[in-house]
């Protein structure tokens, strides 16, 4: 069954949503989404590489031998990486200095690779950047989501570009669990929970 | 065997486009990745170091050119004269370069200061000796031109309990720091003279 170019990007959004409903991509999902800021960094940044990836891998998927596919994937997927790297390093090096340690592992997040080995090296241009954008929007979407409750719950306050504050109050003992990784499993598997009753 | 060298040119070709591509854009970010981590990084620990100075360490700098490399000096100023300095040296962390920044006072040698800047030290060992400030702070006070070690190792600093081997590594960047400053100071003497007019 064909999709339209509108199902391709939409799919990413919540049928096929990343990190809930392909389960991909956990170790920058968990490691990150500390607070939300964080988590649309590191969002957009994948986003970026995943649509730059998507384009240059669909649009090179015949010339690209079957057999070292995988190789030629992560040259170009690795590539972009370092440009996100290099020029967030160069614009916003304060981003840089909390994810930093994570942004070099976008390389082997499953997520890229999947879309590549998945989709892009078998569709046209137009819908790979299409199933790149939905995929990449999704992914920033739940890490913003993520981030947001951990932040409010595990350090009782919220902030958001230098805007924001305490929640509850002074007076709030913060879960600080939360903020610690087996609280992020225990959150996303709540959300994905959450999810699973509207379907 | 056409399969085989596609295979071999497609491999080669992307890899060789990647890496001109890296390469250039890695030059062209360069400048403005040093003002960056001169804004966030560099600039506040410079600040601590020469805190009460009456100029701007940041604008009032200077590099020496040492062997290959250059290496920038900051000023400060104190009662109207220039007799402080901090730069970097670099040490060899638990996870890669330690950049240790030190504050000396060039009239009897003595550290005025010291900061931990870049790292990728383990957060909460390791990155102690960046967040934690009463670790550099052991320095002030000690000669840079001796040797400075942790205990353990004969010396006199209290290394962070767990990271033995970031306080090593801080203690060798401040040593080294020391051979630098030695090698510099005739000319680092004769720089600062030009701030004092």
């Amino acid at each position: 069954m064909a999709k339209t170019i509108a199902q391709e990007f939409t799919k990413g959004l919540w049928k096929e949503i990343p990190p809930f409903r392909l389960v991909l991509g956990l170790c920058p999902v968990l490691g990150v989404t500390t607070t939300m800021e964080n988590g649309i960094g590191m969002g957009l940044a994948t986003t970026f590489v995943l649509i730059c990836s998507n384009i240059l891998i669909s649009a090179l998927r015949k010339i690209i031998p079957p057999k070292v596919r995988i190789a030629c994937f992560i040259i170009i997927i690795a590539t972009f990486v370092i440009v996100v790297e290099l020029v967030m390093q160069a614009y916003a090096y304060p981003l840089f200095l909390t994810l930093g340690l994570f942004i070099p592992l976008i390389v082997v997040n499953c997520i890229v690779l999947g879309r590549a080995e998945a989709f892009a090296s078998r569709n046209g241009i137009v819908r790979s950047i299409a199933d790149g954008l939905g995929m990449g929007i999704g992914f920033t979407l739940s890490l913003a989501a993520l981030g947001g409750i951990r932040e409010v719950l595990g350090t009782g306050s919220f902030y958001l570009y230098g805007h924001g504050g305490l929640v509850f109050g002074p007076s709030f003992e913060p879960f600080t669990f939360v903020i610690q990784a087996p609280g992020a499993f225990v959150c996303l598997g709540l959300m994905l929970c959450i999810m699973n009753l509207f379907e | 065997m056409r399969e085989l060298i596609k295979m071999v040119v497609v491999l080669t070709v992307l890899a060789a486009l990647s890496g001109g591509l890296l390469a250039s854009l890695k030059e062209g970010t360069a400048a403005q990745i040093e003002n960056q981590q001169l804004k966030f990084v560099k600039g506040p620990a410079i600040k601590t170091i020469l805190e009460g100075a009456s100029n701007d360490p940041i604008v009032d700098r200077f590099k020496i050119k040492d062997g290959d490399i250059e290496r920038s000096f900051f000023v400060g100023k104190f009662d109207g004269k220039a007799n402080r300095v901090a730069f970097e040296s670099i040490g060899k962390g638990f996870a890669g370069e330690l950049g240790f920044m030190v504050g000396v006072n060039i009239d009897d040698d003595k550290i005025v200061g010291a900061s931990v800047t870049t790292h990728k030290e383990t957060p909460g060992l390791g990155a102690m000796a960046k967040d934690d400030p009463s670790f550099v702070a052991q320095f002030k006070g000690f000669s840079l031109i001796e040797p400075i070690k942790v205990t353990n190792d004969g010396g006199q600093v209290n290394a962070i309990s767990g990271a033995t081997i970031t306080s090593r590594a801080v203690c060798a960047a401040a040593t080294d720091a020391g051979k630098i400053y030695q090698r510099l100071k005739p000319q680092l003497a004769e720089k600062l003279k030009e701030f004092n007019k």
